[in-house]
């Protein structure tokens, strides 16, 4: 391998992957925490028919109107999810299965009624995505790999997430107090008199913007492995929140990498010639990064619990 | 010559200046779908007290608080607290859900809970400090959880995640106390802790709201109480309200000849 090749394709897939994980990996912190994971999964659903509309809508695919696009399908979805559950007395989880599957089917639909399908927008893309595709063209090796020149060719979708990441990640430390009382205790934080609708609001229109960014490049399945995964294997390892938020990263960025780097050079270690579906490699790794915490972390692990149990030192409250 | 008088002459008079009450509520309704939780409520919270809101199950005591602090949407009716709009009066009111309504496995450890607290004081998008922590450690200790700081709070028991709740409403250095069933499940240290520190609001100025169920207590714990059963049944001191036709007329056949004459006796 050279380093122009590393470069050109390996570093910006890499990079894309690691960004898709962190963005939706932070914000899947206060899903899980909301008990509302699936919504990562519904909203990643729904964006097809966003993307499709904004497509029609604006007649190019350039990043900004398929991004409203999808995040306008996000609001009408969450409010669609309200209005069932009410009137239609389910649980949200039923409620969030009809919006979903109903919106992505229509998404489809539109994507194959009206040629939207042959402007590099089909359904396949939306659920694998397509990590391989985004490649650094122009940059030869190490030497002119920060000149501007090469600079300016950086994948578009690379530079969309970074700037998506860094707003995620401002937006979370900003917010961090509202979010986290809304979150543990809306009671008290509507008596303290945050508006804790609009923050559950804000909070799904931030995971469309996330799911959307993401989702071009690593498919929906990825996107709802990595809303969940980094966030429900962090929680496993610590009790506070600011650091299950460090470790959400630190997990999504170890999926992004080890999978990818699994995927493209796994198979040759084995003899064979093909590398594997990175999206699809990623969401292996996060989950067992996931099985792994569940059995090995310290306090909520299943052998430290069994251990516990075994030795007699039970964590009695005192 | 003088200048025309331009103050009116009634405003020389001696002005009422009186407090308004912590808490006015009138005509207060809240329905959940059609049926009818809370009605036609009217309620003035003496200063300074200590009210205990008793009544039996799906009394609409739980929700009488939760409308009045905007947490369930009301179908008609004005609150007045401390004589203003919600809007304005947010700061001079500490709310304590009932327990149950939270997830105790949440990443937050009692320090931090309290700290919530705080979150009104300190305002949108600041951070902690260093000196919120140690109030929040303060407020601990007032409860007798100084020790329980840094425990995650899902490792408490249900009396001391009570406590930790009551210390985060101290935090508020609120003049309107409105708590949710706080003896709900907890032991006999813990309650007493609450009503020591009820008491010592109170007495520092306070005006404390309780729902509260245990019938046979409200003697020992408040000196005012307000009985609901939907409607408003009686209001006043709990001398004055905890009698048999009372309690008769909000519980009925749930409780048995003999308590409603025991609970009246005691009061």
């Amino acid at each position: 391998m050279t380093a122009a090749d590393f470069l050109s394709i390996d570093l910006p897939a890499i990079l894309v992957a690691v960004l898709s994980a962190t963005s939706c990996g932070l914000l899947g912190n206060f899903l899980v925490l909301r008990r509302q994971a699936l919504i990562g999964d519904a909203i990643s659903h729904v964006a097809l028919p966003g993307i499709v509309a904004g497509f029609l809508i604006a007649g190019t695919i350039a990043t900004l109107p398929l991004m409203l696009g999808a995040m306008a399908a996000a609001v009408v979805a969450a409010g669609l999810i309200e209005i069932i559950r009410r009137a239609g007395r389910l649980e949200s989880g039923a409620a969030m299965g009809v919006v979903f599957t109903t919106m992505f089917a229509i998404g489809i639909v539109l994507l194959e009624q009206t040629g939207a399908a042959n402007a590099h927008i089909d359904a396949e893309h939306a659920l694998y995505g397509n990590l391989e595709s985004t490649l650094w063209l122009g940059v030869t090796g190490w030497d002119d790999a920060l000149t501007w020149d090469a600079l300016s060719q950086l994948p578009r979708q690379l530079i969309t997430l970074a700037g998506v990441t860094i707003a995620i990640a401002a937006t979370i430390t900003a917010f961090y107090k509202e979010l986290k009382v809304s979150t543990f205790d809306p009671g008290l934080a509507a008596s303290l008199g945050l508006p804790v609708k609009t923050i559950s609001t804000a909070l799904i229109i931030v995971v469309a913007l996330a799911a959307v960014a993401a989702f071009e490049a690593v498919g929906s399945i990825l996107v709802i492995a990595m809303f969940i995964c980094p966030a429900a294997t962090a929680r496993m390892l610590t009790d506070s929140l600011s650091r299950q938020l460090w470790l959400s990263v630190l997990v999504a960025t170890i999926a992004g990498v080890g999978g990818y780097v699994l995927a493209a050079f796994g198979p040759q270690l084995w003899g064979d010639a093909d590398s594997l579906s990175a999206a699809g490699m990623i969401a292996v790794v996060a989950g067992l990064l996931q099985t792994a915490a569940m059995i090995a972390a310290p306090r909520y692990g299943i052998l430290s619990r069994a251990i516990r149990r075994r030795t007699g030192r039970l964590d009695l409250p005192a | 010559m003088s200048p025309p008088r331009l103050i009116p002459f009634e405003s020389r008079q001696p002005r009422n200046y009186a407090a308004p009450s912590p808490l006015s509520i009138r005509g207060l309704s809240v329905a959940y779908d059609d049926k009818p939780a809370v009605w036609d409520l009217d309620y003035d919270a003496p200063d300074r007290g200590l009210i205990a809101v008793i009544g039996p199950n799906g009394a609409g005591k739980s929700t009488m608080i939760k409308a009045m602090l905007g947490l369930v949407p009301a179908l008609a009716g004005d609150v007045r607290i401390f004589g203003s709009k919600l809007r304005q009066a947010r700061r001079r009111i500490a709310y304590i859900p009932q327990r149950t309504s939270v997830d105790w496995d949440f990443p937050a450890s009692a320090e931090d809970v309290v700290a919530m607290g705080l979150y009104g004081e300190i305002g949108w998008c600041r951070p902690v400090r260093r000196r919120h922590r140690d109030a929040a450690r303060d407020y601990l200790d007032r409860v007798g959880m100084a020790d329980f700081a840094g425990r995650q709070i899902g490792q408490l028991s249900g009396g001391q995640q009570q406590r930790v709740f009551l210390a985060r409403a101290l935090a508020q250095k609120a003049d309107l106390y409105l708590m949710d069933e706080p003896f709900a499940g907890v032991d006999a240290a813990t309650e007493r802790a609450i009503v020591n520190v009820m008491r010592g609001v109170r007495d520092a100025g306070a005006t404390v709201l309780c729902v509260h169920h245990d019938l046979q207590t409200v003697a020992d714990y408040f000196d005012h109480a307000l009985i609901l059963n939907v409607r408003a049944i009686a209001q006043g001191t709990v001398k004055d309200v905890l009698t048999e036709d009372v309690l008769q007329r909000a519980y009925g056949g749930r409780l048995a000849e003999t308590e409603i004459r025991a609970i009246a006796r005691s009061a």
